[in-house]
């Protein structure tokens, strides 16, 4: 098939990778402890649905999310929940978050798993239920949550659903040898992804490094729907956004998604996964993982559970003298881990144990020389000089300007970059730096949003007083000028001074009534626990006590009876009556 | 552990700057060839001259910035500024305006920038012009007879002797013997009085273009076109200033009776050392590929524009100067359109 677009720039770099593919997919006895973290991906953390010391059974779930921001977690084999605590996490951070410890009982017996071979009789709805049940996230890139990537293709018209198996970055093999391996898993989930989304074309994306691949996707695919596209090996094929412009000659619009242009992108381990998600009732609680590196004595691929410390994988394949580098990931995309007590994780794809002269610490960087060859790499289209130039002057707005969000973090440019600049790394800093400074500044605007509000609300309420005190001042102007007029007459006058004595008298009477009122109250209340009290106290057992209390009731007593007096002297009656 | 503070890619290609200035260096060795094959030692002995002088003018700099010596001179940039200043110069050139050249280009034009990457303009046109005003007059006689020409070409320590030491009496015979007017020069200055076949008659035209010089200028194409082989440059620049000047050659001058052929702009000048090695310099160029195609399309215009009206026999130098102050201006309006965008960003808009 003669490819319809094609993407600027991009690199060649040595591939590594024929010594991960010489043999099978290998299996791996269980490890003494899985760490499994509660935040697999971008999104919130996951909540635990079980307790320290329970037993689980493989597959069960033990923690689950609120809402669609993530995927629940499934127990890799049967054990015992150990601990919930705080672990390092495969994140270029390097940081800890919790995690659960399950250890496994060695039995690794199963939870009954519901699967559906039928599964066209099932609706759009609940298959994405079931895959978001089953926990599957994208095991490609970012672990973007499957289902909620379908539902943005449900949404919208899919006019082609594309798998991506080009695997694009060196040293990485593990989707090579899935499609080598399990080509029907991948076909059958492909059927089912495109059951979901009803594109008009099926494609599988494979570069043309991966002849055995290739050949056994074409011979599962011949008589499907479903059509195996061979890409040139290019740096990076496998990206998204590349991906889709060399399969339809389109762009993703910026910032926005591939449904956007009618397309969906998965990776053909997601969709294996999703084979065995919907078909068998499985969840993702396992892997393949591409170990390699110089310093590793019997690179290959492995299957491992979710949660396995890379050192069990090391174990068992071998580590020969020591790791001078450990990357999670690819050389170009990948990150560093400090440790090797750090779990795998459903992005996890490869991990690399490299020495020294295979993987040099980059000499230092030298002055940009602008010569450009960052730009002929670029797949983006961006300058990458240029982005340097503002990201390590503190220009953000230009920054952005030159479409920064726009970069993929590829890493093409500072691979091709003869001063050694860390570009990537620069990007990445402006990057947070601007997304924090964003995340100020709306909280500066709600800040000031609110204050403004308030401000409002203060004055309003302020108008509205002095509107009323207004009202009012008018009224008694009012009153006062109707009095004025009737001033002609002296005991018209006399008249209105007496009834305003009158009013003042009456309204200080009944002030004074309410008060009696509520002391006469208050008496009565006391005089009843006085008397209550009494009733206790044994005059023989404490004389002093009871005379006391005998004072105080004749006292009460007195109190009332003045109170009651002066309630309901004449003054009162006038206030009842107005 | 300093890798926590790395961030990928942890792979990286073969490419090195330091590498890049050799590359460039050795690319220039058969334009080289040829000008001592024809016009005899001056041009070598001025590359290593100049080049010597200008990495020890950077490392007086950086020494006085404080600046590790090792690590800066290890960029080879100096070296190659110094190099193309070598070629550049009249071959017979005292050593004092080269040496004024060199200062000028690294000094002034260089660090007083802040070094490597910051210059707006390029270092060795610089100095080339700087001295070129200054010393008019040991800027155009200095162009050596070609060897062949003479019956006792000078020998190297002749060639020593007369850039270094009293001129006079360097050789037997004077001055006017070892130096005459450049073919550009020659013909520019007759065009008005005579016709371009009176002209032609003149030995320095030999008998295809220019005597030697086409030779020179095929020896830097080669260079150059390696260059563009092994990627170290991309085609634009040269493109961009080619195709002005066999435009503007083809459209304006081609009547060889009343301008200068385009054989000429192209053989028999500085153009291919220009197109290839000198307007390439890739920190004061234009950034975008459109640009670069621009950026060599002005610099071939105004070298075309010069050459045919200006007062100067030749003008690289002055070209390439004028388009690094519009290189800038250029970059604003083309930039590339980003993936995923309708239209590029463009012009002096927010942002620029
Ligand atoms: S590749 Fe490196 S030196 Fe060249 S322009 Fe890009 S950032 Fe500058
Ligand atoms: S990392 Fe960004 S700027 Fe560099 S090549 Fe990739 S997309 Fe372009």
């Amino acid at each position: 098939m003669q490819l319809p677009g094609r993407f600027p720039g991009g690199i060649h770099p040595p591939a590594h990778k024929e010594r991960s593919t010489q043999q099978p997919i290998r299996q791996l006895p269980l490890p003494e402890a899985l760490i499994l973290p509660l935040r697999q991906h971008i999104g919130s953390l996951a909540v635990p649905c079980v307790a320290v010391g329970d037993h689980v059974l493989k597959g069960q779930c033990i923690a689950t999310v609120n809402g669609r921001s993530g995927v629940p977690i499934h127990a890799p084999t049967s054990g015992r929940i150990d601990a919930l605590f705080d672990h390092p996490v495969p994140h270029p951070s390097g940081l800890s978050e919790p995690c659960i410890r399950l250890v496994p009982d060695g039995r690794d017996c199963w939870t009954d798993c519901q699967g559906f071979e039928d599964y066209r009789s099932l609706t759009t709805f609940q298959l994405l239920e079931r895959l978001h049940d089953a926990g599957i996230a994208g095991l490609g890139g970012a672990g973007f949550p499957t289902a909620n990537k379908l539902r943005t293709g449900v949404e919208s018209t899919i006019h082609t659903l594309i798998l991506n198996g080009a695997e694009c970055e060196p040293y990485i093999s593990a989707d090579d040898m899935l499609m080598r391996e399990r080509a029907k898993a991948v076909a059958d989930g492909a059927d089912i992804l495109a059951f979901i989304t009803r594109p008009q074309r099926v494609l599988i994306a494979i570069e043309d490094d991966k002849p055995e691949a290739i050949a056994a996707m074409h011979a599962v695919c011949s008589e499907r729907d479903i059509q195996v596209v061979t890409l040139p090996a290019r740096y990076p094929s496998g990206g998204e956004r590349q991906l889709i412009q060399l399969l339809t000659g389109r762009e993703v619009p910026s910032g926005g998604r591939p449904a956007d242009i009618g397309v969906i992108c998965q990776n053909v381990a997601t969709a294996a996964a999703v084979e065995r998600a919907i078909r068998h009732g499985e969840p993702l609680i396992s892997r393949i993982v591409t170990i390699t590196g110089d310093r590793v004595a019997n690179p290959g691929n492995v299957e491992v559970l979710l949660g396995t410390p890379f050192s069990h994988l090391l174990k068992h394949t071998g580590l020969s003298g020591q790791a001078d580098r450990l990357i999670c990931g690819g050389p170009l995309m990948g990150f560093t881990l400090p440790s090797t007590d750090i779990p795998v994780i459903k992005t996890s794809a490869c991990l690399i144990a490299a020495s020294e002269a295979e993987l040099p610490t980059p000499p230092p960087a030298r002055a940009c020389i602008r010569c450009g060859y960052c730009a002929d790499a670029c797949p983006a289209s961006l300058l990458p000089q240029q982005l340097f130039w503002f990201a390590n002057a503190g220009e953000w707005d230009k920054a952005e300007a030159f479409n920064l969000f726009d970069c993929i973090e590829c890493g093409a440019c500072a691979y091709v970059c003869p001063s050694h600049i860390p570009l990537v790394q620069h990007y990445r800093h402006a990057k947070g730096e601007i997304r924090a400074l964003r995340q100020e500044k709306t909280k500066a605007d709600q800040a000031r949003q609110r204050f403004e509000a308030h401000q409002e609300r203060m004055q309003r309420e302020q108008e509205e007083q002095e509107a009323r005190r207004r009202a009012r001042a008018e009224a008694l102007a009012q009153r006062s000028t109707a009095a004025q007029i009737a001033t002609d007459d002296k005991a018209a006058k006399a008249a209105a001074v007496r009834a305003a004595v009158e009013r003042q008298q009456k309204r200080t009477a009944t002030d004074e009534a309410t008060v009696k009122r509520k002391q006469l109250a208050n008496a009565e209340e006391r005089l009843k626990e006085l008397k209550s009290t009494l009733a206790e106290v044994d005059a023989d057992s404490d004389p002093r006590r009871h005379t006391r209390l005998l004072d105080s009731i004749a006292r009460q007593e007195a109190r009332i009876a003045s109170l009651r007096a002066a309630v309901e002297s004449p003054s009162t009656d006038a206030e009842r009556h107005d | 552990m300093t890798d926590r503070l790395r961030s990928s890619p942890f792979m990286h290609g073969p490419q090195r700057t330091d590498r890049v200035m050799q590359w460039l260096i050795l690319a220039t060795l058969p334009g080289l060839a040829a000008q001592t094959v024809f016009f005899g030692w001056g041009n070598l002995i001025n590359v290593f001259w100049c080049a010597t002088l200008a990495v020890v003018a950077e490392a007086a700099v950086l020494w006085l910035r404080k600046r590790p010596l090792a690590f800066y001179l290890g960029d080879w940039s100096a070296v190659v500024t110094g190099w193309l200043l070598g070629l550049s110069l009249p071959p017979l050139v005292p050593w004092w305006t080269s040496l004024v050249a060199v200062i000028a280009a690294i000094v002034l034009a260089k660090q007083l920038y802040g070094g490597l990457g910051f210059n707006p303009f390029n270092p060795a046109m610089v100095g080339y012009a700087l001295v070129l005003v200054s010393f008019p007059v040991a800027m155009t006689t200095n162009w050596p007879t070609p060897d062949s020409f003479l019956q006792h070409p000078l020998s190297l320590p002749q060639t020593l002797h007369q850039i270094f030491g009293n001129r006079q009496s360097a050789t037997g015979a004077g001055v006017d013997a070892i130096t005459m007017a450049t073919p550009l020069d020659v013909y520019k200055h007759q065009i008005g009085r005579h016709l371009s076949q009176t002209i032609l008659e003149n030995p320095v035209f030999g008998h295809f273009v220019a005597y030697g010089w086409e030779w020179v200028n095929g020896g830097f194409l080669l260079g150059g076109l390696f260059l563009l082989y092994r990627r170290i440059i991309s085609w634009h620049i040269p493109a961009g200033l080619l195709g002005a000047l066999i435009l503007l050659g083809a459209a304006i001058g081609w009547d060889p009776d009343r301008s200068i052929p385009l054989s000429l702009h192209l053989l028999a000048g500085g153009t291919m050392l220009g197109a290839f090695f000198i307007a390439t310099d890739p920190v004061t160029a234009a950034s975008s590929h459109t640009g670069k195609l621009v950026y060599g399309a002005g610099i071939g215009i105004l070298l075309y524009v010069i050459r045919a009206y200006g007062t100067y026999p030749d003008a690289v130098a002055f070209a390439v100067l004028l388009m690094n102050f519009a290189a800038p201006l250029i970059d604003y309006y083309t930039r590339p359109r980003a993936y995923g965008h309708k239209a590029p960003k463009r012009g002096m808009g927010p942002g620029n």
